[in-house]
């Protein structure tokens, strides 16, 4: 226990690391996306083989690609854009699905009444089509923002890994504490994140957990 | 005035739609398309906003045509609803009503005032301003439709089965609100429909469409049933067109007879005809004076006496009146 109250400035350098490489790409991802989305909607034949590459991309071992993006980028193999950039690059796979799926999710008549009443093409996608998409797009943003969260630990094996440092220091040292600390650490960082983005799709979507219809007064 | 001129659409299967379509939708009142499934009335009607791009011919409005200004104008200023509503799930009410003021720029507080305005106006409680449309019922759905669709003022009104999703009483409720309103509005408005009762109710004046979207007859209800142009046209307004046709008979008065001690009345208002036993029989319908004489005969018909009663404003009764009283305004 001793070793926590030793270790709270680098407890908390780690946290925070972790923190920022697992939640940029999240947002990364999310504004590469929605676009992205939004043209395979637009053109039809597009949305299946995005699919089909993002599972694709989602297959790749993680390591396989923190160790691949430095040959590839030119980065240093100790840079944290290895990391952000790859866990983008997973956050995009998985999302485009999503967002693919929710803007799919507008029923027809409601995208024609939305053209109908004037809306310009840009305009109608972030007035009504994306905010009907909210639901859906959340679901793989929670799946996507702990899936990251545990993914950044791998990170540890090239060195940069936030919480994921703290198991590499307890092997090394052949002490259990640390990896006790990281684990729970980043098992809290998940729950958290996830209770977070619960109550802001709450917050953005009060129309969609509303009564069932009155009955018909005239 | 709006005005098709030789308008043809073909989809890029092939489909012609609308063929050679010309015809002229005169302003301030209703014109009905009618016809039988995929005869191109939803494809006519969205022209006219142009969420559906002709293929050839000419549309115009007041002599404008409608390709002179770019689309999205042209939408904002034309009312539209359809069969479903179409309503923002994500919006309330009142925001869905709202949307096309805030829209041509109109703050936030004129738009919702206008808003809640035309809420009253199409027979909804405000109280339903603040809910969402998935806690409406149909009906009242539709209604919010026709308010969103008004709530910038246009000229033209374009409607498409707005009625056919919900149930014959509430049907029927909003079919005779639309008529009211459009007493006091007086909107250039065009309603699709593919039950022909619909349109000899609502049409100032009907257009009959056959499969391909041609024009078989144009005119006003009473004209097409007294005079249906074809043998399609014929089929289409049904074999009793005759009957359909005492719709637009509106004697100024029948003479009525005085009230039989069998009618059973509470306060005035009847409420059945005694036979003797406890139970009473059934009133069947009323009708009131100056009704049409569809109405007076389908009070005889209903009646179990053969006796149709006639009530004033109040639900009162005033007399009745037998077969022999229709059977006389009908020969004069
Ligand atoms: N997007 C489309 N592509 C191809 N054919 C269509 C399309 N929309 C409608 N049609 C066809 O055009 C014809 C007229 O359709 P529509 O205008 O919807 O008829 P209605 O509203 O009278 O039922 C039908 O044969 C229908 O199948
Ligand atoms: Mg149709």
């Amino acid at each position: 226990m001793s070793w926590i109250g030793d270790n709270l400035g680098l407890i908390w350098e780690q946290l925070r690391e972790h923190l920022y490489l697992a939640i940029l790409p999240v947002i990364l991802g999310l504004i590469i996306s929605v676009p992205l989305g939004y043209v395979a909607t637009r053109y039809a034949w597009l949305a299946n083989p995005l699919i089909a590459f993002g599972g694709i991309l989602y297959s790749l071992p993680s390591i396989a690609l923190f160790i691949v993006i430095p040959a590839v980028l030119g980065t240093k193999v100790l840079s944290t854009v290895n990391i952000i950039v790859a866990l983008t690059i997973y956050t995009v796979s998985l999302l485009i699905r999503n967002v693919i799926d929710g803007l799919r999710s507008v029923p027809p008549d409601v995208r024609q009444s939305a053209i109908a009443v004037g809306y310009g093409a840009l305009h109608r996608v972030v007035a009504v089509d994306l905010p009907i998409a909210v639901p859906v797009i959340f679901t793989g943003l929670r799946v996507v923002t702990v899936a990251n969260i545990s993914m950044v630990s791998v990170g540890a094996v090239i060195g940069i890994g936030g919480l994921g440092e703290l198991f590499t220091l307890g092997f090394q040292k052949d002490f259990l504490t640390p990896v006790v600390v990281g684990v729970v650490l980043s098992l809290a960082l998940a729950l958290i994140a996830d209770v977070i983005l619960v109550t802001l799709q709450r917050i953005l979507t009060p129309w969609a957990r509303v009564a069932t219809p009155v009955a018909e007064v005239a | 005035m709006i005005e098709f001129e030789d308008v043809t659409k073909r989809y890029p299967d092939g489909t012609v739609a609308v063929d050679k379509l010309s015809l002229r939708i005169p302003s301030n009142q209703i014109t009905v398309f009618v016809g039988p499934s995929g005869c191109g009335k939803t494809t006519s009607l969205r022209m006219i906003n142009r969420t559906i791009e002709r293929t050839s011919g000419t549309i115009s409005i007041d002599g404008d045509d409608i390709n002179s200004h770019d689309a999205v104008t042209l939408r904002r200023g034309i009312g539209y609803v359809i069969q479903n509503a179409g309503l923002f799930p994500h919006k309330t009410v009142v925001e869905n009503v709202a949307t096309v003021p805030k829209l041509i720029g109109w703050d936030k507080r004129k738009a919702h005032g206008t808003a809640m305005e035309l809420l009253e106006r199409v027979g909804l409680d405000v109280k339903l301003a603040e809910r969402y449309p998935a806690q409406l019922s149909g009906g009242q759905q539709q209604r919010v439709g026709v308010a969103r669709a008004l709530a910038a003022d246009p000229a033209i009104m374009l409607m498409d089965e707005p009625f056919s999703a919900v149930d014959p009483i509430v049907r029927h409720q909003l079919q005779e609100e639309l008529l009211r309103l459009q007493r006091d509005i007086g909107k250039t408005i065009v309603f699709v429909t593919h039950d022909i009762d619909e349109a000899i109710k609502l049409g100032d004046n009907v257009a009959v469409l056959r499969v391909g979207g041609k024009l078989a007859q144009f005119a006003p209800p009473a004209e097409l049933l007294a005079n249906p142009a074809d043998d399609f046209v014929r089929g289409f307004v049904g074999q009793d067109r005759g009957y359909r046709a005492l719709t637009f008979v509106h004697p100024d008065e029948l003479p009525v007879k005085p009230l039989p001690d069998e009618l059973a009345l509470q306060d005035g208002v009847p409420v059945g005809w005694r036979n003797g036993s406890e139970e009473l029989l059934p009133l069947g319908a009323v009708f009131k004076r100056g009704d049409s004489l569809r109405a007076a005969l389908d009070a005889v018909l209903t009646s179990p006496t053969g006796c149709g009663v006639c009530v004033d404003d109040n639900g009162k009764a005033v007399g009745v009146i037998d077969q022999s009283t229709v059977a006389e305004a009908l020969r004069s």
